[in-house]
């Protein structure tokens, strides 16, 4: 039978195609029309198949061939996708302007990992090896002082007959297995399939974010999950490059799912200019970068976030701590929806298919803190911050709701906040974390023995800061009582210099723990401070609390260097204050 | 796409702006269609579902006399194409393309399709270039760069038209570079566009202008098209003629409103408010067309203008152009009440690209702290407006009802700069004045080093 039919009918990134061969299965690969065009088969009735379309089909015509490529959508993976920019299938957009210029025109074919570029390769096993997925074979520096473990697949097995060291590209074989299976740098592996594991493991470890309001009140285990809802202007983009820039993370894969050019151009520019902190190496180096515009094909923007999260699966079995954002899933819940549609399926709310939840759990349950497959054993971690962007900013809205089923924590963004230009706009009485619990032993054994308390006790000025403000909204803050107006004070100082963070300040864009512990401690120790002033019998206006916060201010935003001796200024300028 | 037209005698059905084809073979998706009837001018349409056996025709044109079994459907072989060219440049056209000036149709230099392909994003430069648009609202505190989408969220009789028709008469690019205007009417009536073009031949702008108009008499469909046809040009001007091309687009709300008809029309699932839910991906098809090219000169700046229906900022038009574009100008009723012009709320709006087009070299370097201060005043002085509603100003403290006073001169002087054009140096300057008359501790945005240069500034002006 022909693996070949013709287009019958094509509507938006849909086509239908006649006679389908039998052999045909469920989310397979096709190409379709004269330029070949990429997509994947999502209904089969009798003899006609429907195809989602990963590319514009403008021009597409009928009667034009699909053709059946008998596998699943799947994405090569070996070194060199460190660095790289894929569009939302996994073509190399570096390569794919080199080839067709500054536009992207349907039907281009770039392979996803440089066919051409020898890599370095040390084996690590000997020949007469039995080996099973997962094992180490061998590593390859993929970049400056990364090594990037060469794994057998996971659906492979059996005994090495063959390994060589040496320059290979990532489609020879470097060795072969005794019943003659070629051993290479690269495998293709199914974007919808979550990769194996032996074992998944609960996480007491926070994920390190470098941002103050995420890791001091909202913390979440390596290997959690995140849902970002927020409205347009709250800065879920600049949260989502902050964490992607500084976050404590091995490798950090970031989907640009359906959002703006201009900030992929900003991205590119900006992140091989940046140094991890950590590695000293660029922070370029350690990402991956999925692109698929808003205004590029919508079916590809459906496929992007299981490409990056199979790209971040295959680095997490390594061993490594691997960090995913998604800006955005609402943006990938759009795309659903509207393929949903063109399929006619019975919408569910808001016009959403009723299996939108079930999707999103499936790809958050991605995430997670696991020993890998294989030897020798690792520990491997997934960490997924998904952005949403609901409409009006209203969180009763579906992808938000079916988000917080699954997810560890909610980063709530609120747009008031951004008005006050209170960045991140984080608020603080919808955000919840359910990891917070968990991990305060680590930061009480990696930061301050006093971390739990300062944490509850921000928590807690923060909550009473919003019960006087609205009493002061109603009477006036000057009607106030003394100790009120105090604690007034010392919420602000907490909402203005430890949860506000300037993602444009070269000194405060990334905050350590130990910088974040301090501000926090300061911001409480002014709180004590001056209620002792205010028992002893001094009035509120004789604190003088302005010189503080001017401190205050400079401290959060001077070098690292200088912090410890700010900070000593600071609580004897409170001394002053006590009296 | 196929090259050869084929014809097609009698269509089984017309409903709305929609005609139905039966059996019909190697029809292309985005074809365009003409349609032709005896004594009549032929309808022009394309094709948005193909199908073996039932095609759906999208008519640009009114159907009214259309009898489908009577009718010859040609299909071109031919996707949606304009002409474009440096010669269309002080021409005016429909939402199509056709001159409406009495001209005869340009030869151009060149035809290209109007659905764009989409920019590749590893080929765009980050937009880091300056406009100056001589309103203080936008360059000081929201700044306008080259390659951004920056919407004017405007309300039913807020002048968000004639804010346009001013940036495009005043804006100025750093280096005087070669510089034009693409305006696209979508659904404006006949008194804003002669108004329009009253102005723009008063200041004569016309020269290095195009004009594409649908007003509201021309049928709904041209209005899908004519940002397309409108871009495919600025498109041309700037990546293949290298000039900086502004396009302003108005008015984006009748643009989403006929996307809603004809999503109706096709019988499908409609999204928040009867949109079609993938009006997202459809506005961003237009607004993504702005950018700028590594290795290339020019390129695309839109100001797209929409009406927020009952000044609802959460309704889909302006949110889903939120989620898109790079920031958004609102402007306010209350403002525009008390006679502020150009009534631009400023705690609202937003430039994401502000940062990249200030600062040192290319306006001053305390630019950012300068606005931070003033906006963080400004919010204070509202926040405070508030509370004096309830508690009265006497119960205010002395901090709140200094930037209470500030928040009045603010709208007034700064923001309200009424007709006069301010150049950045202006704008800067009307800020500083307004800064110097609160007390140092009350400037908490401002660094010491800011607030040195500054003085040190005004002292040398004052020596000169």
């Amino acid at each position: 039978m022909s693996d070949v039919a013709r287009l019958v009918r094509i509507v938006g990134a849909l086509a239908e195609a006649e006679p389908l061969a039998e052999g045909a299965s469920l989310y397979e690969l096709v190409r379709v029309g004269n330029r070949g065009l990429l997509g994947e088969v999502v209904r089969i009735a009798g003899r006609r198949g429907t195809i989602q379309v990963y590319e514009e089909t403008s021009g597409l015509s009928l009667g034009e061939p699909v053709t059946l490529t008998h596998e699943a959508l799947t994405i090569e993976l070996g070194p060199g996708l460190l660095g790289g920019v894929l569009d939302g299938v996994g073509r190399p957009l570096v390569d794919v302007a080199l080839h067709h210029g500054d536009f992207v025109t349907p039907g281009t074919t770039s392979p996803t990992l440089d066919a051409a570029r020898r890599w370095a390769f040390t084996p690590t096993v000997p020949p007469g090896s039995v080996v099973q997925g997962g094992d180490q074979l061998g590593t390859v520096e993929e970049r400056p002082g990364f090594v990037h473990r060469v794994l057998v697949p996971p659906d492979i097995s059996g005994t090495v007959a063959s390994i060589d060291g040496g320059d290979f590209t990532v489609h020879e074989p470097f060795g072969r297995l005794t019943d003659d299976t070629p051993l290479c740098l690269a495998h293709r592996w199914p974007v919808r399939r979550p990769r194996p594991v032996s074992q998944r493991l609960a996480s007491h470890v926070p994920f390190i974010t470098g941002q103050r309001v995420f890791d001091l009140l909202f913390p979440v285990a390596e290997g959690g999950s995140v849902a970002l809802p927020g409205g347009f202007g709250t800065g879920k983009t600049v949260i989502e490059q902050s964490l992607a820039k500084y976050a404590k993370a091995d490798v950090v894969i970031y989907v640009g799912c359906g959002e703006r050019g201009n900030e992929m151009a900003e991205v590119l520019e900006e992140f091989p200019h940046l140094t991890d902190l950590r590695t000293g190496q660029s922070v370029m180096d350690r990402t991956v970068l999925l692109v698929n515009t808003s205004n590029m094909p919508v079916a590809a923007r459906e496929a992007s976030v299981y490409v990056g999260i199979t790209i971040a699966e295959f680095y997490r079995d390594m061993g490594y701590r691997v960090a995913l954002m998604a800006d955005s899933l609402s943006r990938w819940a759009e795309a659903l929806r509207e393929i949903s549609a063109r399929l006619q399926e019975m919408p569910g709310e808001e016009g959403y298919p009723t299996y939108l939840g079930n999707r999103l759990g499936q790809f958050y349950e991605r995430a997670g803190l696991v020993t890998t497959l294989g030897q020798p054993p690792r520990e491997g971690s997934l960490t997924v911050i998904g952005a949403i962007s609901p409409p009006g900013g209203d969180f009763s809205e579906p992808v938000t709701q079916a988000s917080l089923r699954v997810t560890g924590a909610l980063w709530a963004l609120d747009p008031e906040l951004a008005h006050q230009r209170q960045f991140p706009a984080v608020d603080w009485e919808t955000s919840y974390s359910l990891h917070a619990e968990s991990t305060t032993a680590w930061f009480v054994a990696h930061v301050d023995a006093d971390w739990p308390a300062v944490r509850r006790e921000t928590l807690a000025l923060l909550q009473r800061d919003r019960d006087l403000r609205e009493i002061a909204a109603l009477v006036g803050p000057e009607a106030l009582q003394d100790e009120d107006r105090l604690l007034l004070e010392a919420a602000r100082l907490v909402r203005d210099h430890v949860l506000g963070q300037s993602a444009y300040d070269p000194n405060d864009a990334l905050s350590t723990l130990t910088k974040t512990f301090l501000l926090a401690s300061l911001a409480r120790e002014v709180l004590t401070a001056g209620t002792r002033a205010l028992a002893a019998g001094r009035s509120f206006e004789q604190l003088e609390l302005t010189g503080i916060t001017r401190l205050m201010a400079e401290l959060r935003s001077a070098p690292i260097g200088e912090l410890d001796a700010r900070a000593a200024a600071l609580r004897q300028a409170l001394e002053g204050v006590a009296g | 796409m196929n090259a050869l037209p084929r014809h097609h005698h009698g269509a089984s059905g017309v409903a709305g702006p929609l005609l139905y084809l039966r059996r019909s073979h190697a029809v292309a998706l985005g074809e365009w269609v003409e349609i032709r009837m005896p004594d009549r001018s032929p309808w022009r349409g394309q094709v948005i579902d193909a199908g073996r056996e039932v095609t759906v025709i999208q008519v640009l044109e009114e159907t009214v006399g259309l009898a489908p079994a009577q009718a010859t459907i040609t299909l071109t072989g031919e996707e949606a194409s304009t002409v474009v060219g440096r010669e269309l440049l002080g021409r005016a056209f429909n939402g199509i393309g056709s001159p409406i000036d009495g001209l005869p149709a340009p030869v151009g230099e060149a035809t290209r399709p109007i659905w764009g392909a989409p920019l590749n994003p590893v080929r765009r430069a980050r937009p880091a270039d300056f406009i100056e648009t001589g309103i203080s609202a936008i360059d000081g505190m929201n700044t306008l760069v080259r390659g951004q989408k920056l919407p004017v969220f405007s309300g039913p009789g807020l002048p968000g038209l004639e804010l346009a028709a001013r940036i495009v008469e005043q804006a100025r690019a750093p280096r005087d570079e070669a510089f034009a205007v693409v305006f696209v009417g979508i659904g404006i009536t006949a008194r804003e566009t002669d108004a329009f073009l009253e102005r723009f031949d008063r200041s004569g702008a016309r020269e290095r202008s195009v004009l594409y108009l649908n007003q509201t008499r021309d049928p709904t469909i041209e209005r899908l098209l004519a940002p397309r046809v409108a871009l495919t040009q600025a498109e041309y001007l700037a990546f293949e003629l290298g000039m900086h091309v502004l396009v302003v687009i108005a008015d984006l709300t009748h643009y989403c409103e006929a996307l809603r008809e004809i999503a109706t029309a096709r019988e499908e699932i409609p999204g928040r408010r009867g949109y079609p839910g993938y009006m997202y991906s459809d506005l961003a098809s237009i607004y993504e067309r702005a950018g700028v090219l590594t290795g290339r000169l020019g390129s695309v700046t839109q100001i797209p203008i929409l009406t927020m229906p009952d000044d609802d900022i959460t309704h889909p038009i302006p949110d889903l152009t939120g989620y898109i574009t790079e920031g958004q100008v609102v402007l306010s009723r209350d403002l525009h009440r008390k006679g502020v012009f150009p009534p631009v709320d400023v705690l609202p709006s937003l430039s994401r690209l502000m940062n990249a087009g200030i600062g040192e070299g290319k306006t001053r370097p305390e630019h950012r702290a300068w606005a931070n201060q003033l906006y963080a005043s400004y919010a204070r002085g509202c926040e405070a407006r508030l509370m004096a509603a309830i508690v009265g100003e006497a119960g205010l403290s002395p901090v709140d009802r200094r930037a209470l006073a500030f928040s009045e001169r603010f709208e007034t002087a700064f923001v309200g700069q009424g007709e006069r054009r301010r150049g950045i140096e202006a704008t800067l300057e009307s800020g500083w004045q307004l800064l110097e008359e609160l007390p140092r501790e009350d400037l908490t945005r401002l660094s010491d080093a800011a607030w040195a240069a500054r003085s040190a500034r005004a002292t040398a002006g004052a020596a000169e």
